[in-house]
């Protein structure tokens, strides 16, 4: 189908920071479609299919109140990349496109002690060693190739796994959704095929997207929360990592999307886009899928738990200090963006067993939840916002708004705008790597073609982004942070 | 239809790395099925994805020995990945079926592949 011209004359607005797509834009929808965004990113949203696919969404089975999107929306496979859809446990569907192909691609924060100041002199040093140590890009494998029994334990316990076997500290996995080890996963549902592509993959970063950033705080806007997080002062030095499941996920995806092609027509379901192929979330193709996909989740906070070890490693060497009792490197929170949980909210002043999807889209649970860790009882879960590598990054957190609209949910990042052709287009013959250094950010990367790709031209301000959910009361923006060094694939 | 399937996979690992760079020294064979053309294609592909992840090999030089509309045998040439020796572009995550296309035209057949990367 063609999409209308204008999105404006479809869309009706809310407020400044909503619009709604009403139920009868496309016969077969069973809920409206909400989107967040600004007036003037809805130009931007508006240039492809990513609006349509929100529509598409609101056919699934069980969908509850609205299809969702986040303010980063863009055109994705199926579902839109920044789409919240949440569906009954009772009659609704679990759908492999409403996740993505990286399962539990997600991000995660450390604090240290050091200041900018202490760490620019190193920094190349720290970078150069960073990019040895934990592989990036094609190829390049792990510290530790897992073997057969072991990749059924990741799969099994996560981010648990390296706490027993000497690759984390205590507290790290309370820092981590779910504990770094969801419930219910299933090795068995997970193909021999999916467990041989990642056993080699464990504590690597992979390509496209992904990234570990060496990053200074530059502003606080919450200081209270901000020390409850570990984070003093402007200057102070984080880490922010970005990666997710690697070809575990991606295989266990496909595998699916096979599965679920075959559910949609023998289940009757009917479907605008074969995309979204899905099945019942009781039936044993939806089991086996939420089995498979928790259990690839489990092993991406394994393999970012594994990345965080050999980061504290680099750290210890360079600094010649010890990564815990003297560069304090806690981990603030580690949180995924590609996932669908089965969760309790509340729908119509009655508590509800939903399966929530989330692709591209952080979880953002609210002060007092019991699934939010002690220490954040008091301010709520912290949502961690990558931008792009030429401006900064976000840390904010869950608000009870948030629980009440979006089923706890915000946004993932700043979302492209440019595809990776069109930015390579525009940039071609820029020096992308010395321009950052000009800026004051060393990159390290295997594909220089990539630079280009990743450059801030390509992404929407994430500013604007995070400013959207602020406003409309989704998050409260903590504090932000700009790279100093960057190793991509 | 076999020249399609050498040249998607091709073009495939030319954005992964120079294809030029890497000696066909190295080879599996391998066998797919699907339901149909465009799924086979799919399948095809993924499995050279997983011998680049799981076997950590490159692959620049293709041989199809048998191709039906539902399962194709063919040969996979290439060798490890080298980091020294080989330039590296990026890793392809997934072959998906957004906006796939197999269509017969005036000269020959033509495919549109969209993978996640």
């Amino acid at each position: 189908m063609t999409p209308p011209t204008s999105w404006k004359r479809v869309l009706q607005k809310i407020d400044d920071h909503r619009w709604l797509l009403p139920q009868d834009y496309k016969q077969g929808m069973r809920v409206p479609g909400l989107i967040f965004a600004s007036e003037e990113m809805m130009d931007a949203i508006g240039q492809d299919q990513a609006i349509e696919q929100v529509a598409n969404v609101a056919f699934l089975p069980g969908i509850v109140k609205y299809s969702m999107a986040m303010p980063d929306i863009h055109w994705g496979y199926g579902f839109p990349i920044g789409g919240v859809a949440a569906m009954r446990a009772d009659d609704g569907v679990v759908s492999p496109g409403g996740v993505g192909f990286d399962i539990n691609c997600g991000t995660r924060v450390l604090r240290t002690n050091l200041t900018e100041d202490e760490v620019r002199p190193k920094i190349k040093e720290l970078m150069d060693q960073i990019f040895r140590d934990i592989p990036s890009g094609v190829g390049g494998h792990g510290q530790i190739i897992a073997s057969g029994g072991e990749i059924d334990d990741i799969l099994g316990t996560g981010a648990r796994w390296a706490l027993q076997n000497g690759y984390a500290w205590p507290e790290d996995v309370e820092s981590i959704e779910g504990g770094g080890a969801l419930p219910g996963a299933d090795p068995s549902a997970v193909s021999r095929k999916a467990k041989d592509r990642g056993s080699p993959q464990l504590g690597t970063i992979g390509s496209g997207n992904h990234f570990l950033e060496v990053q200074a705080i530059d502003e606080i806007y919450r200081p209270a929360d901000a020390r409850v997080m570990g984070i003093e002062s402007p200057g102070q030095v984080m880490v922010f990592i970005h990666c997710g499941s690697r070809g575990l996920g991606h295989q266990v995806c496909q595998d699916y999307l096979d599965v679920m092609e075959g559910a949609s027509g023998r289940y009757g379901i009917e479907l605008p886009d074969k995309q979204l192929a899905c099945a019942p979330i009781k039936s044993p193709e939806g089991r086996a899928y939420l089995g498979a996909m928790t259990a690839a989740a489990n092993f991406a906070f394994c393999n970012r738990q594994l990345i965080t070890h050999w980061t504290r490693e680099v750290f210890r060497r360079i600094f010649a200090r010890d990564p815990r009792d003297d560069l304090g490197m806690f981990l603030v929170y580690d949180v995924a963006h590609n996932i669908a949980k089965m969760e309790q909210h509340r729908v119509n002043g009655h508590e509800m067993l939903l399966c929530v999807h989330r692709k591209g889209a952080t979880r953002a649970f609210p002060p007092g939840h019991h699934d939010v860790p002690a220490r954040y009882q008091d301010i709520g879960q912290p949502v961690l916002v990558p931008g792009d590598m030429g401006r900064y990054s976000y840390i904010a957190v869950g608000t009870t708004q948030a629980m009440a609209e979006t089923w706890g949910s915000a946004c993932h990042g700043a979302g492209r705008i440019r595809s990776r052709h069109e930015a390579k287009r525009v940039l071609k013959g820029v020096d992308v790597a010395g321009r950052l250094a000009e800026q004051g950010i060393y990159v390290r990367a295997q594909s220089r073609a990539l630079l280009a790709e990743e450059a801030s031209e390509a992404y929407k301000d994430v500013a604007q982004v995070i400013d959207v959910l602020d406003q409309a009361g989704i998050t409260h923006k903590v504090c932000r942070m700009h790279p100093i060094g960057v190793v991509k694939g | 239809m076999a020249e399609l399937f050498v040249n998607a996979a091709l073009g495939m690992f030319s954005l992964m790395v120079t294809l030029e760079t890497v000696a066909a020294r190295e080879h599996r064979t391998i066998r797919c099925e699907a339901r149909d053309r465009e799924g086979l294609l799919v399948a095809w592909l993924s499995e050279l994805l997983y011998y680049v992840d799981a076997e950590e090999l490159l692959f620049s030089r293709f041989t199809v020995q048998s191709l039906s509309s539902t399962q194709i045998s063919a040969g996979a040439f290439g060798e490890p990945i080298d980091r020294s020796r080989h330039d590296l572009h990026f890793g392809v995550k997934a072959v998906t079926r957004h906006m796939l296309r197999l269509a017969e035209t005036a000269d020959g057949y033509e495919a549109r592949i969209l993978f996640d990367i």
